[in-house]
């Protein structure tokens, strides 16, 4: 796989007249307690020797979480009452996935490129051997798209990237609150007529913070004392309560 | 204002978690029962992942329950003894319950016999008490005396056991059968086991209403903090910042429903439990009778895997 994108490279390499320069509004992502999704500004330019082409530019950023495994069920009436009868466990899900275009997205990017470079949401979802566990594995796959985008955590967002005298160019990706901690890679394509011409990756690092960041490792490393630790603040408060009431109660 | 949860990596308001505690703990310290039967499906419908759900409640019935039994041992309401052999058979049926629930879910459909656990028990001892509480109203009503306690098979079994403050001289093994029999759906269902627990003692053991209800939280506490530890270790789904936010509303809460239930009487008490048990099975009968908004659910990775 490396091999064949360092060939790609090689091959691309005489082509590559059009280079992006990156900015990024932030690269981290500190999740504290009161963390209600975060606004990322993607902006950049276009780096060229050589005088614009009469083709025009199209630009695609992507944004994604980290890809974890993902079991999708279906229910199905039997004997009168909804049950879970199908499922199809996908190898991996991106958790969060943004796209953002200049233009419709099947007009920017042609399919043999997105194959290539898994960029719209169906391709950024992995299903291999998927086909063996039911007959319609599209219209799971179809079911978690539709589900993570009504959640906010799949975007398509076509149009939204605003490009200037075919260099500047720039758009605003929102990550929603239910964020999970991970690096979130971002990558950004420059096209001309859906071909690739130039590509550049990043990645946006979203970590917890503070009293976030001690309980998760706590919970995850010393499991019992975390639980001891829950079962204390439990009996202390119930404790509390019941002796701040009596008081109340004589007082 | 939004919070955010480092266990569950969700985000949820933190004053509708206060006040969802709130309520639980009402009827938690009205009740005498954990609540959970009740929190865990609105957990699961404000966005928290299932497992996070179950576990952090376990958490948080130990406080809600914890705070309740004070109110119950100042009045001198909660029989030890008889808890204590409630709960050595509900730590037994909770090992049992964990195996057979191990077993169901290799065996996959685990979620719908959950739901169906629910739905049949809820169904049948919310029936119960409604028609024998309406009985005994309508009996208050009419002057009439209630029946005397009759000398049933119960009475004739051996290992009797005087429990003083129940005013009972009974064999040991009803309650150590419901205590196993509790432990056994209360691993299963994932809930402190109560609303079963409290209609036993009263109908099967005939223990007096105002005993039971701070016997049965005694008896929760231990069950529920078992629970919480096995989760904490073993799934690693306990929210202690989730568990805070809804045990500061249930504690508080607990303290209003024991004074509540003091003002009540002992049939009114049943029937409303009655009626709330009632709307929890008749909401869980529809979700599944009903064709649902959407067919497909995800469950996601780490946990949902095996």
């Amino acid at each position: 796989m490396r091999l064949l994108a360092l060939a790609l490279c090689l091959l691309a390499l005489p082509l590559k007249a059009e280079e992006v320069v990156l900015g990024l509004s932030r690269d981290k992502v500190a999740i504290t307690a009161t963390f209600e999704g975060s606004e990322i500004l993607i902006f950049g330019a276009v780096k060229r020797e050589v005088a614009i082409p009469d083709i025009p530019l199209d630009v695609v950023i992507t944004v994604a979480g980290p890809s974890l495994p993902v079991s999708v069920r279906r229910k199905d009436r039997r004997f009168g009452i909804w049950v879970n009868t199908d499922e199809v466990r996908l190898d991996a899900a991106p958790t969060f996935y943004a796209v953002a275009t200049t233009g419709p997205l099947d007009q920017v990017l042609s399919a043999t490129e997105d194959l290539r470079h898994r960029v719209s949401i169906p391709r950024a979802i992995r299903s291999v051997g998927a086909a063996s566990m039911a007959e319609d594995v599209e219209n799971f796959t179809e079911a978690l798209i539709r589900i993570r985008r009504d959640q906010d955590a799949y975007q398509l967002l076509e149009n939204t990237v605003a490009l200037d005298e075919q260099t500047l160019f720039r758009t605003a990706i929102r990550l929603p609150a239910n964020l999970t901690e991970g690096i979130y890679p971002t990558r950004i394509f420059l096209t001309r007529e859906g071909r690739v011409v130039s590509q550049f990756e990043t990645a946006i690092d979203v970590h917890k913070v503070g009293l976030e960041r001690w309980l998760f490792t706590l919970s995850r490393e010393q499991p019992l004392v975390y639980g001891l630790m829950s079962l204390a603040i439990a009996i202390a408060a119930g404790w509390g309560a019941s002796a701040a009431f009596q008081v109340l109660r004589r007082g | 204002m939004q919070i955010y949860l480092p266990i569950a990596e969700v985000s949820v308001n933190a004053f509708l978690l206060l006040g969802l505690g709130g309520i639980v703990g009402i009827l938690s310290g009205m009740f005498g029962v954990g609540g959970g039967f009740l929190m865990t499906p609105l957990l699961f419908f404000i966005g928290i992942p299932p497992a996070v759900a179950v576990a952090t409640e376990a958490n948080q019935i130990v406080a809600s329950s914890f705070s309740g039994v004070l109110a119950h041992f100042r009045r001198k309401t909660v029989d030890l003894r008889m808890g204590t052999v409630l709960l050595i058979g509900g730590l037994i049926g909770a090992a049992i319950g964990v195996v057979i629930f191990n077993y169901l879910k290799s065996q996959g459909q685990v979620d719908l016999l959950v739901k169906l656990c629910y739905v049949v028990f809820l169904g049948v001892i919310g029936a119960m008490m409604f028609v024998e509480s309406l009985r005994a109203i309508r009996q208050t009503r009419r002057g009439a005396l209630p029946a005397r306690k009759k000398h049933g098979w119960v009475h004739r079994l051996p290992f009797k056991m005087r429990f003083r403050t129940s005013g009972l001289y009974i064999s040991v093994i009803p309650p150590m059968i419901v205590g196993v029999f509790v432990g056994i759906l209360a691993a299963i269902m994932g809930v402190g086991g109560g609303f079963i627990m409290v209609p036993a003692m009263i109908y099967l053991l005939g223990m007096p209403t105002k005993v039971v209800v701070g016997t049965s939280l005694f008896q929760i506490i231990f069950v529920t903090a078992f629970t919480t530890l096995l989760h904490a270790t073993t799934n690693f789904t306990v929210d202690i910042a989730l568990a805070v936010l809804l045990l500061v509303g249930g504690v508080v809460g607990a303290q209003f429903g024991a004074m509540l239930g003091t003002r009540l009487r002992a049939e009114q008490l049943r029937i409303l439990l009655a009626i709330m048990v009632l709307a929890v099975c008749g909401k869980l009968a529809l979700d599944l009778l009903l064709t649902p908004s959407e067919l497909y659910s995800i469950a996601s990775g780490a946990g949902g895997g095996h």
